[in-house]
């Protein structure tokens, strides 16, 4: 009975997190009832809105598959909305300047947007190691100058030709577009890319020294080193690692869920994957299906918007607000803890 | 540039700079209590937010600004519970509040964009004001200005001049020995955490409010991690985070500067300059190569220049304190 | 005043720390308290000066019982301690660490503590430097500050937890003399608290000796040296009989090595340890024993010297390199250093192995282990986390990981907390290695284990390191004085 109970009582913060929200509807003369049957419609209510509730989650499971890598190895990679966004970039430099067979297109599109996310986590993992500055702050000003460089070509020299709207580049030619299913925004090349990305992560953290290795940081630095684990190379494949696959969702973004460079074209889903891992509590498994409940929730409160001129941000307030009550009162265990008596002789 | 426009410049890179005090102070408190509010960024929008409104439905902008700060106090309490009391981790949920902070100000603010409302001018001090130049560039600015300032000096004084102060030193750096003395170690923290989390909150609306007046979804977005950053680099200390503050004000001022000298490069590229700087000022701060220039050099040199560029967190900062 | 001890029990798990301990103390005395590493000196002094609570007994101040519930407390009823590495906080400057807690006023007013802590320095004869930040400080002048703060704030019972560690000769005269002119002029009670016989006879007029927590006798000192290392150590166990198998060549030679950190230095040790030979280090934790191990495993930078090992010298190998040419390490901590917390045996047993594929192979890894841990005697699975293990399975398994074979075997504590089959079957296996022509330094805490255990026996104090005694030859009584620092 009572391990019947333990199971249910993670159910907690998240009733708390939807009981706030049916509040704060409420408050704006929204019937809360009405307000989630609008989401889950949103969400789920045609094939159209389910693929794309799909095509919002494949990017998104793509990052928190790669910050599966970096919280394992106890770093907090705040950076990946910038190495999304270096993604984005790279794949569309690939886009508007190389005219080659869709194959050939996707493949270079994919490499660019790889390495330039890469590329950006490998300098805050250097800015970390060689420069002390913590991971968080390096990576925070790194997102805000890739946001920059996004705006900065967007504005100037990827301006389309019939004059800047500051919205984004013109279109880009279809080669150099994912395969879509269906009229809809969802490419099952995606998703095959971030299901095997997945799979791939599952199989380094359990299986391989690498994985262990990086386990071992995470749980503890000065035991792993006595150990034989040199922390500054592992800080650094790691990040790089994960700004791969963020680099790689970048590219869906642009590829897949728009067709061309757009202004915040991450869309705050590195922050989103950062909520995902955290709820997730790092186990790989979860993270798909957290990650696609929180896709439906965020394409559904899009909708809701259109619907009931609600600001769409109520999706990631409720969001925040269940990973905020899952930290803070998810882990029974913790809260209830006695501390043994240390010897102090 | 001719003088007058010098002294215009350079009342506006302290005018910009005034908010990022405040709110520079308000963390320096926190943090010298060893208490690391992340959820800065996500504070001030949403103070920023709720202190418009507060002013707008009352027409008193003093009540904005209490609300903001009830908004700043409210966040910093929850990060003080959730670490002190359910021992969780500092940067865990000061994350996630400032992921919800943004969302929240965007939703309950949605219905007061860009509306006009009450704000917080310029005052001039009588007489003051008509001392040549520095009349012109301290005493004829923008309320918000005389507050940061004051604060500043307050902080300063209260850290370094005062019991309490002493006492707020002590539990960031040595909470066992702080206890040893008597100091109530997490009574402490929760105090100047949430005092911390208020001045935080008044700096969010001291934008909507006077600075960069108005509300719009995202309104002062970036500028509670940059606050996070000038606290590193004022090394947890009052008036050279205030220092701080005015350089990285600098950067607004020089990229409007700049743009009115050369038109033809994009608008976007100025805005890099703080991130820049920020990546630049925490690596001289934190980086063992400085230690190795000094060292270089002939030793009477050592220690003003360590002082200077070299800075160390409180020794606590982060760290459980539990009774035994 | 008087203060009486009645009875105080503290127990730590199953560790009896202080097991019913009864005293006295008189006005204008100096007290001698003596015992061994763990004898139970530190906690019964903090129980005294509110820091800890004890399990039961009484405090009895003036014939009243008192329970204090922090040191602040204690120092306002006049009991105050002066820590080992004293409770000031290092930023501060020494106004700001001397006023800290000291008055209700908003304001601190800098000029009279300035007068304060020159007009009691002079009292005492101590020089200060009013403006220093305590950082700057050395150890001897941050305890002349502290005792200054506590006779400023009235304290007419002083505790002095092994005040002499890391002070210069010329600053232990100093609080000598002020000790004494506490205690003889001005009528306070003075407590030394010390593993150090020369100053227990020098300067204190009754001596308390602690052991296992009980205690075990007191004399008027002066008195003859034999009797209070009698009561301190008891007397020396029989070294079991072994063979030695200490081999010709040298395997670990230290040349004039100096290592230097903010609480002590080591300076011009030298000595060789021969390949199968066991060198014990002893003396009190934290003399400097620790940091030659550390230095010889490449944790602590050192600053003058050389540590040659097998021929070579390894000065500039950092402590990765050293661990792949065969020198080992393994620290007291163990879930702080050397085992992870949430992590299986097998998780670890594939960290710690020689050479790895980039796939791990489980099922062989488990297979591994589970031989290990049979070998190895550890009680627990290969899926059991290392935290799920108790101590002395923690330290099995952490021998189980050494390499084999190894030059050099550097062990902190080798076998604290363990029970004496567990202690005995360590020993046999790192014995054992010695064949490999393998060679051990260790120390411990415990100095029935270093004579036990070692071939040559080395003894610390205050950073400085003894000749090297043969251990079948030796006795308590030069051991005794050896630790207490005389040569």
């Amino acid at each position: 009975m009572k391990e019947k109970l333990k199971k249910f009582y993670i159910l907690i913060p998240v009733l708390g997190a939807l009981l706030f929200i049916s509040i704060l509807l409420i408050i704006f003369g929204t019937s809360p009832i009405e307000a989630f049957s609008a989401i889950l419609n949103g969400a789920f209510g045609s094939q159209q809105k389910f693929l794309n509730t799909s095509a919002f989650w494949v990017p998104l499971l793509l990052a928190s598959t790669g910050l599966l890598v970096t919280f394992s190895a106890g770093l907090w990679n705040i950076g990946i909305e910038g190495q999304i966004v270096m993604g984005a970039l790279a794949a569309s430099a690939v886009a508007l300047n190389v005219e080659a067979s869709k194959p050939v297109m996707l493949t270079l599109e994919i490499l660019a947007a790889m390495g330039a996310g890469g590329l950006w986590a490998g300098f805050t993992a250097l800015l970390k190691t060689k420069g002390k500055v913590n991971e968080i702050f390096g990576g925070l000003a790194l997102t805000n100058l890739s946001i920059i460089l996004t705006n900065y070509m967007i504005s100037g020299p990827w301006q389309p030709p019939e004059g800047g709207t500051f919205r984004g580049t013109a279109p880009f030619a279809s080669e150099a577009l994912f395969p879509l299913l269906a009229s809809s925004k969802f490419s099952p090349l995606a998703l095959i890319l971030s299901i095997s990305a997945l799979a791939l992560v599952g199989f380094i953290l359990s299986n391989t020294y690498f994985g262990l290795k990086l386990k071992s940081l995470g749980k503890n630095h000065y035991s792993a080193f006595l150990l034989g684990v040199s922390s500054d190379k592992e800080v650094f494949l790691s990040m790089a690692f994960c700004g791969a696959l963020a680099g790689l969702g970048g590219a869906v973004r642009v590829l897949s869920w728009f067709d061309s460079l757009r202004q915040s074209i991450s869309g705050g889903i590195g922050y989103l994957a950062l909520l995902v891992v955290m709820l997730a509590a790092y186990r790989v498994i979860l993270v798909p299906f957290i990650a696609f409940f929180f896709s439906s929730i965020l394409t559904g409160s899009i909708s809701l918007q259109l619907k009931t001129q609600l600001h769409s941000s109520l999706g990631g307030i409720l969001t925040g607000v269940m990973v905020l009550f899952v930290i803070l009162f998810g882990d029974r265990k913790k809260i209830f803890k006695k501390k043994m008596d240390q010897n102090n002789e | 540039m001719n003088n007058s426009e010098l002294i215009a410049v350079l009342a506006s890179i302290l005018l910009q700079a005034s908010p990022l005090m405040i709110a520079v102070m308000g963390e320096t408190i926190s943090e010298r209590a060893g208490m690391i509010n992340l959820s800065l960024d996500g504070t001030m929008l949403l103070s920023a937010m709720a202190g418009f409104i507060a002013a707008y439905e009352t027409g008193n902008v003093w009540l904005g600004f209490l609300a903001a700060m009830i908004v700043g106090a409210f966040f910093a309490l929850i990060i003080a519970f959730g670490t002190i009391n359910l021992k969780q981790s500092q940067v865990a949920i000061g994350f996630v509040l400032t992921i919800l902070g943004d969302d929240l100000s965007a939703f309950l603010g949605q219905n007061y964009t860009r509306l006009p409302g009450p704000t917080l001018g310029r005052y001039s001090v009588p007489i003051l004001r008509d001392i040549p130049i520095l009349g012109d560039l301290l005493f004829n600015q923008n309320v918000v200005f005389y507050i940061a300032v004051l604060l500043t000096i307050f902080v300063w004084w209260f850290l370094n001049k005062t019991q309490p102060g002493l006492q707020l030193r002590s539990v960031g750096e040595r909470p066992e020995a702080a206890f040893a003395r008597g100091v109530n170690v997490n009574l402490i923290r929760y105090a100047y955490s949430i005092a911390g989390g208020a001045l935080v909150g008044f700096a969010g609306a001291a934008y909507s409010l006077a600075i960069k007046i108005g509300w719009s979804e995202g309104h002062t977005r970036g500028i509670g991690w940059i606050a996070l950053a000038i606290v590193i680099f004022g090394g947890w200390a009052p008036i050279r985070g205030a220092f701080g503050a005015i350089l990285f004000g600098a950067t607004k001022t020089l990229a409007t500067v700049l743009q009115s000298k050369f038109p033809e490069v994009s608008v976007v590229a100025f805005n890099a300059i703080p991130w820049i700087l920020m990546i630049f000022v925490l690596l001289l701060v934190s980086n063992e190569w400085v230690e190795d220039m000094i060292l270089k050099l002939p030793k009477r040199f050592h220690r003003p220049l360590r002082k200077f560029l070299r800075v160390s967190p409180p020794l606590a900062l982060g760290e459980e304190f539990e009774k035994k | 005043m008087r203060v009486e001890i009645k009875e105080i029990k503290k127990y730590f798990g199953d560790v009896r720390a202080n097991d019913g301990i009864n005293f006295q103390l008189e006005s204008g005395n100096i007290y001698g308290i003596l015992g061994e590493n763990g004898a139970g000196k530190s906690t019964l002094m903090k129980i005294l000066s509110g820091y800890q609570s004890q399990d039961s007994g009484d405090i009895l101040l003036d014939d009243k019982a008192i329970l204090f519930d922090s040191p602040a407390a204690g120092l306002f009823a006049g009991i105050g301690m002066l820590y080992q590495d004293p409770l000031d906080f290092p930023p501060f400057n020494i106004l700001e660490n001397y006023l800290l807690g000291k008055s209700k006023n908003i304001n601190l007013n800098f000029s009279s503590a300035a007068k304060q802590v020159s007009a009691l320095a002079d009292q005492y004869g101590f020089e200060v430097d009013i403006k220093a930040e305590i950082n700057t400080l050395s150890l001897g002048e941050r305890q002349q500050l502290e005792l200054v703060r506590l006779l400023a704030e009235g304290a007419q019972l002083l505790i002095l937890d092994e005040p002499t560690t890391g002070i210069s000769a010329e600053q232990k005269e100093q609080l000598f003399t002020s000790m004494r002119r506490m205690a003889y002029d001005e009528k306070k009670i003075i407590v030394l608290v010390s593993h150090k016989l020369d100053e227990i006879q020098e300067l204190c007029d009754h001596a308390f000796v602690l052991r296992k927590g009980k205690l075990v006798g007191q004399s008027e000192v002066p008195c003859p040296n034999e009797r209070l290392v009698e009561m301190m150590f008891g007397s020396l166990p029989t070294r079991r009989e072994r063979h030695p198998s200490v081999h010709d060549e040298v395997m670990l030679e230290i040349k004039d090595l100096k290592v230097a950190t903010y609480r002590i230095q080591i300076d011009g040790i030298s000595f060789t340890v021969n390949k199968g030979e066991v060198l014990g280090l002893a003396g009190l934790e934290g003399s400097g024993q620790g940091l030659l191990l550390r230095a010889c495993a490449g944790l602590e930078e050192i600053d003058g010297g050389e540590i040659i090992v097998d021929g070579e010298i390894i000065n500039d190998q950092e402590y990765h390199q050293r661990r792949e040419n065969d020198v080992a390490f393994m620290g007291s901590g163990r879930l702080e250093e050397g085992l992870i917390t949430g992590m299986t045996l097998t998780e670890h047993m594939v960290l710690a192995a020689e050479e790895h594929d980039f796939v791990i192979n489980w099922k062989q890894a488990e297979v591994e282990t589970k031989s290990k841990i049979n070998t190895y005697q550890v009680i627990g699975q290969s899926s059991s986390t290392a935290d799920q293990l108790s101590g002395g399975n923690q330290q099995r398994f952490m021998f189980s990981m050494l390499r084999t074979p190894l030059k050099l075997i550097l062990l902190e504590n080798p076998t604290r907390g363990l029970d004496v089959r567990s202690t005995n079957w360590i020993w046999e296996q790192l014995y054992e290695r010695r064949s490999d022509g393998t060679a051990i330094v260790f120390l411990s805490a415990d100095l029935d284990e270093v004579v036990d255990r070692s071939d040559r026996i080395a003894v610390f104090s205050g950073g400085k390191m003894s000749r090297i005694v043969n251990a079948n030859e030796t006795n308590v009584d030069e051991l005794g004085h050896l630790i207490g620092g005389q040569e």
